[in-house]
């Protein structure tokens, strides 16, 4: 119940709070708190200090950027679904986040932490792999940028490098789109079962583009990438979703856990693939 | 007279007594937050104690270093049993007359189980000295199936038992071997079996789950060495029975033992027994000479505190080929962890287990319990249960139905053509109980109308038939449990904890000005006891409810009780409350008589004070004879108006109802819908019907958490896999049905007021309502009986074995 | 490990304090300022016992550093009673309609519904339920929690409360 004892650092600037990380050994950023202070609560992260991201005003705000939508890392859940610029452009953020954790969480989780801590339950990670999203990261000199689909490399690795945030997501823009995010969990709170993003385009009555990701069916959030070319070019009949849904399984490996085993979870991730592509075309 | 005149009716309204729906008193302080829990208590010079526990499920302990955890800045000492060893307080006995110990000796034998306890200056100081003890453990082979636990060579657990083949109750047939227990007539059981048309045989699991009250067991000891006195304040269900255990155990006299239960948070059985972090906190404050208090986490609570259930039940029925049943055969498995710290009446190891005839006249039965050892944590109690009825109720429950769809017939049926008649009451049950009362056939045909069943199996198969013909993919379940419980313990001929009968008390004082105090030996953990109470006592003897405080909690002036916990506080307390009122009530006939001038026997009690016969204006209202008891009285009797009961029931009480639960399953996703849920209780006179529907509510959620997926999972090596909220299923505001609740009355015949008990009722009958809607859901694919908890997970897997998904 | 000083407006008085960079806010409240409204359910953020209002948020204040929160307005059970010492809308509603049976989860209950009636002061029973699913109740099964809420709702929006059929 009780973290272990820390320096605490609140720095004004990303880049003070970026070489505070470079600088002091297992030092963490602090954002929401809600992923990072539970698992110091149980002594299973014992960083030795913490660099609160709360104050520098730079890493809030939604706006549009040009064509783009770019989203501050420390953009809240809460303030997410209260944005109407997400609700008009990405709206399958928003029906996202209203299915993450609890109403007092969201109020205080923010979608930086959501998608940099490389937590295969996070649902973000995967809705922004499949909208192609770019994440803006800051180090003490310089910046970079990384594919959201080029961030994630194992269960809790990432590419972030020593010293590094997120400060940004930037999403290209989406055009008129379908989309849909099927999340299968116990309860409200719990991480899912099985989900799955889908964000797809139609013209003349065919799909011409698509993107199908799952969460937390893997060591990190998937890229269904020959799912999403098996309904390319189709219509979405039966057959081709079938066939979607058939590549989709094909690169699950869900963890045996309390939600189930990894056969069940392969199995309902599968319907949830399904149900995803059904609900976007319905929108598209 | 009769006549309800508005005078009378305002009169009677004024009072809030029994049967209205008054508000609670406790409220006022809650919504404020203003209570007054064992964690907001600060002492000055308080220190904290937090346990240091084993990740090992089995280990010897080859050495513990202590000599880091002392520099940590704050900590002041660290207890192992080396030291609990000097004040012979290493091990600690159980209710079940087993031993347990306080702090590991030698060896480690349950995950979590406590090891050192240090004691720290905050709980800051605390946490981190218990990081830098230094424990070396020796990994054992582990235990954790029970049906393996009396192999020839399963590891052995219980070191301080070797030897030992004889237990508290009886010879132990193996080394992992508890006690075995039996009840009923195995001759004519196994005859009947012999010539019986139809049988049923079915292995039916209640799996190990957690009471899990919302505010966790604590406790803050304070030893005060100058009048060698000790003062515990702790969320204990049963203050004066913890008093006593203290005081056996320890060289402290007992009227120098003060234990305090304040705000409970919640109890629902965890809170009954003693936990190694009371007697740390006390031993710690004796060796400090400061008061010490110990909060447990979450995690510790849910892998430390006593488990509930856990019991493997064969059930057999035989009955005729027209569903008559004949008789009942079930033999039991019970997994008791490391110890067993069951918390029941000491001559029943295995709590009332035999009320598993149910609602049924069964002409005869035979139970037999074998209780085990295994590395879990160590129990069981009663979760909200009585003492083992949940698993009899469901047990039976499973049992009929399965029976029913062996006789294809529809389990409403069966279950009408077997009940107990209201004639056959009192009714003597084939395992030995006498049932008071019951109407089951009323209560179930009420049931069955308000939900329109004959409607409901219409749809069903339909629903079936769409099924079949690949028109759906969501089978429908209609779940019937009727249970019959027994609450209210009880009799001192058969029910006594350590020794000490189960009566309960109330001692009620009327002061000059004519309000109350009344202290009862029962420990309110959420069930409002300071709101009901005073209904009783205002209906009883005439002084409104508002004008009657109620105290519990505090073993100096509480009269001796065994507290709050099977249903038993109005079955017990609530009839020691009525017989002390009415001894009041009696005292006051006579100094009204006396004031009035009249012989005692020309006065009727009329609401609110007594009136002449014959001379509706003569009234002497118990306010003014509460002025007269203090000056007045009639010569040789003593002034003062106050008096005690202790109550011994005669019989336990039989609380029963009839629940309905509708659900549908998607079989390709195993999620369900529990589409309506009714319960329809009896639980005789109802003292505060909105009370009994929040325990209803309560009770109901706690069962549908159980029966669809709240488990205590250990994998092979002894790891709990559910010990945290994110695993052990509580339901959100989402998750939860909606509750319709019902009810008849059908009061106790040797009850005061002819009050059963309900805040049990829906646990024991609710968890058999929803396995039955799941079970009925699959039934006409094959299946006779699928085990919960019905997780979504497990739904798909029975639908898997029946062949209905890939 | 230095301490460092937080400041607070708690219940609309300013406060200030030492404490640890790891003090978690609820014991901060608990026991720098002896608030033992706000109560601890559990260590890994589910419970919602913890419930406070933080700058105009449900915040659980277990998983919040002291530190990481100071100059913040709190809002604890505490403050919830008029300042005429009446009960607030949703505490009589809790009252009336039987929203609390050992009251642990209550002051976080309470806190929680406040913020949710100002999110949306007309909730459906679904809204409530969503709305509050961030706190466990062991005792009441939540529908006794939602008639409160609804309770409240209606007596702060000027009309009489009236249940809805069962």
């Amino acid at each position: 119940m009780i973290p272990g004892t820390f320096e605490y650092h609140r720095p004004k600037t990303v880049v003070e709070a970026a070489k505070l990380l470079k600088k002091l050994k297992e030092a963490r950023p602090l954002a929401g708190g809600h992923s990072l202070l539970p698992m110091m609560k149980l002594r299973l992260a014992a960083p030795t200090a913490l660099i609160d991201l709360g104050g520098i005003a730079a890493l809030r705000g939604i706006k549009k950027v040009g064509s783009k939508l770019v989203i501050g890392a420390m953009t809240t859940q809460h303030e997410l679904l209260a944005s109407a610029l997400i609700q008009k452009n990405v709206p399958i953020l928003h029906e996202t986040a209203i299915l993450i954790a609890d109403p007092q969480v969201r109020y205080v989780g923010t979608i930086g932490g959501n998608v940099a801590n490389g937590d295969p339950g996070n649902d973000m990670p995967a809705v922004m792999m499949a909208l192609d999203a770019t994440y803006i990261l800051a180090g003490p000199t310089a910046k970079r940028s990384v594919k959201a689909r080029a961030f994630y490399k194992g269960s809790y690795e990432t590419v972030l490098k020593a010293g590094e945030i997120v400060t940004a997501i930037e999403i290209p823009a989406q055009g008129k789109h379908g989309y849909s995010y099927e999340k299968l969990k116990r309860k409200i709170g719990d991480y899912a079962t099985a989900a799955a993003a889908v964000i797809l385009t139609m013209k003349g009555g065919k799909v011409v583009m698509c993107s199908i990701t799952l969460t937390n069916l893997g060591p990190t959030a998937l890229l269904a990438d020959a799912a999403a070319k098996a309904l390319i070019g189709t219509s979405g009949d039966e057959a081709a979703v079938d066939a979607a849904v058939a590549a989709a399984r094909k690169i699950m490996s869900p963890a045996h856990d309390t939600r189930g085993t990894p056969q069940y979870r392969t199995s309902v991730g599968g319907i949830y693939v399904a149900r995803a592509i059904k609900a976007a075309m319905a929108r598209a | 007279m009769n006549d309800m005149s508005p005078n009378k009716i305002e009169r009677e309204a004024k009072l809030e007594g029994m049967g209205c729906k008054r508000k609670r008193v406790e409220d006022a302080r809650f919504t404020q937050g203003k209570g007054n829990f064992v964690d907001d208590i600060k002492l000055p010079g308080m220190l904290h104690g937090d346990f240091v526990r084993s990740p090992y499920a089995h280990a010897r302990i080859k050495s513990i270093n202590i000599k880091k955890a002392m520099k940590v800045p704050g900590v002041l000492a660290v207890l192992t049993s080396t030291e609990l060893k000097g004040v012979n307080l290493a091990w600690m006995p159980t209710l079940a007359g087993d031993v347990q110990m306080v702090l590991a000796d030698g060896k480690v034998l349950f995950q979590n189980q406590e090891v050192a306890f240090v004691v720290a200056t905050d709980r800051y100081a605390a946490a981190d000295g218990c990081e830098a003890v230094e424990v070396d453990y020796e990994a054992l082979p582990v235990l954790v199936d029970p049906f393996k636990s009396m192999d020839k060579d399963a590891p052995e657990l219980r070191d301080d038992l070797k030897g030992k083949m004889t237990g508290a109750h009886g010879p132990r047939k193996h080394y992992n071997h508890i006690f075995e227990w039996q009840v009923g007539d195995k001759e004519m059981t196994d005859m009947a079996f012999k010539k019986a048309d139809v049988t049923i045989k079915e292995l039916i699991s209640y799996h190990r789950t957690h009471p899990s009250p919302l505010e966790t067991c604590q406790s803050v000891a304070s030893f005060d060495k100058i009048k060698g006195e000790l003062t515990v304040w702790g969320t204990f269900q049963a203050p004066h029975v913890i008093r006593t255990v203290a005081s056996l155990i320890s060289t402290i006299p007992e009227h120098k033992i003060h234990v305090i239960s304040p705000d409970v948070g919640g109890g629902f059985g965890n809170k009954v027994g003693a936990y190694p972090g009371y007697i740390c906190s006390i031993v710690a404050s004796i060796v400090t000479g400061k008061p010490v208090k110990w909060v447990e986490d979450r995690i510790e609570n849910l892998t430390s505190t006593s488990f509930a259930r856990d019991y493997h039940m064969t059930c057999e029925i035989a009955a005729t080929k027209e569903g008559k049943v004949q008789a009942l055969r079930v033999h039991v498995l019970a997994d008791h962890g490391a110890f067993d710290a069951c918390a029941d009446p000491s001559k029943w190891p295995a709590g009332f287990f035999n009320i598993v005839t149910g609602s049924y006249d069964f002409p005869t039965a035979h139970c037999a319990v074998d209780g085990v050892y295994t590395n879990k944590a160590p129990g069981g109690v009663a979760y909200r249960c009585s003492f083992r009825v949940t698993e009899a109720a469901y047990c039976i429950e499973r049992g009929m139905d399965i029976l029913a769809q062996k006789l294809k017939m529809d389990p409403a049926e069966l279950r009408l053509k077997n009940f107990i008649k209201r004639e056959q009451f009192p009714y003597q049950s084939a395992l030995g109980w006498e049932y008071d009362s019951g109407d089951y056939h009323t209560a179930m045909k009420q049931g069955m109308e308000r939900i329109d069943y004959a409607g409901l199996r219409a749809e069903q198969k339909k629903r079936q038939a769409d099924f079949k013909a690949g028109k759906t993919r969501d089978i429908m379940g209609v779940g019937v449990s009727f249970f019959t419980e027994i609450v209210g313990a009880g009799p001192s001929k058969n029910c006594d904890i350590l020794g000490i009968a189960m009566f309960d008390s109330c001692e009620i004082r009327v002061h000059p000005t004519g309000s109350a105090l009344a202290r009862v030996g029962t420990k309110s953990t959420g069930q409002g006891h300071e709101t009901t109470w005073a209904q009783i006592i205002a209906t009883e003897m005439g002084i409104p409810s508002a004008d009657i405080m109620i105290e519990e909690g505090n073993t100096d002036t509480a009269p001796y009780g065994l507290g709050t916990y099977g249903s038993r506080s109005t079955p017990v307390a609530g009839a020691a409350i009525a017989m002390a009122a009415r001894k009041i009530k009696a005292k006051a006939q006579m100094i009204a008589a006396w004031l009035l001038e009249v012989h005692e026997g020309d006065l009727v009690f009329d609401i609110d004070g007594f009136r002449v016969k014959g001379l509706p204006e003569k009234f002497k209202s118990m306010k003014e004879i509460a002025w007269a008891a203090y000056h007045q009285v009639p010569p040789g009797m003593e002034p003062g108006l106050e008096a005690v009961s202790y109550y011994d029931p005669p019989n336990m009480t039989y609380p029963f109802g009839a629940y309905f639960c509708v659900m549908d399953i998607n079989v390709d996703t195993g999620v369900y819908t529990i589409r309506r849920f009714y319960a329809l209780d009896d639980c005789g006179t109802r003292i505060n019907p909105m009370i009994i529907e929040g325990q209803v509510h309560g009770g109901l959620t706690e069962a549908f958490a159980i029966a669809m997926g709240q488990e205590i999972r250990y994998d092979a090596g002894g790891n709990c896999l559910t010990g945290s909220f994110m695993d052990f299923f509580i339901p959100t505001a989402v998750e939860t049905p909606h509750w319709e609740t019902d009810h008849t009355v059908t009061p106790s015949p040797h009850h005061p007021i002819g009050a059963k008990g309900v805040g049990e009722s829906p646990n024991v009958g609710g968890v058999p309502a929803f396995s039955n809607a799941v079970n009925d859901a699959f039934g006409f694919l094959g299946s006779t009986h699928i085990q919960m908890p019905h997780d979504y997970w497990r739904n798909w897997e029975a639908a898997k074995t029946l062949g209905l998904v890939k | 490990m230095s301490k460092v000083h937080v400041k607070y407006k708690v219940n609309g008085q300013d406060v200030e304090g030492l404490c640890e960079p790891r003090t978690l806010l609820v014991h901060f409240l608990r026991e720098n300022l002896m608030l033992t409204g706000t109560h601890i359910g559990c260590e890994t953020s589910h419970c919602g016992a913890c419930t406070v209002d933080l700058n105009g948020k449900s915040v659980k204040s277990c998983t919040v550093l002291a530190v990481q929160a100071s100059g913040g307005d709190v809002l604890t059970a505490e403050g919830m009673t008029n300042a005429d010492g009446t009960m607030s809308a949703l505490q009589e509603g809790f009252r009336q309609m039987h929203g609390l049976q050992c009251g642990y989860c209550t002051p976080g209950m309470i806190v929680r519904a406040h913020r949710l009636l100002q999110e949306n002061p007309n909730p459906s029973e679904e809204e409530i339920r969503f709305g509050i699913a961030g706190n466990l109740c062991r005792c009441t099964g939540y529908q006794n929690i939602v008639k409160s809420i609804q309770y409240a709702a209606m007596k702060l929006r000027g009309e009489e409360f009236k249940e809805a059929a069962q």
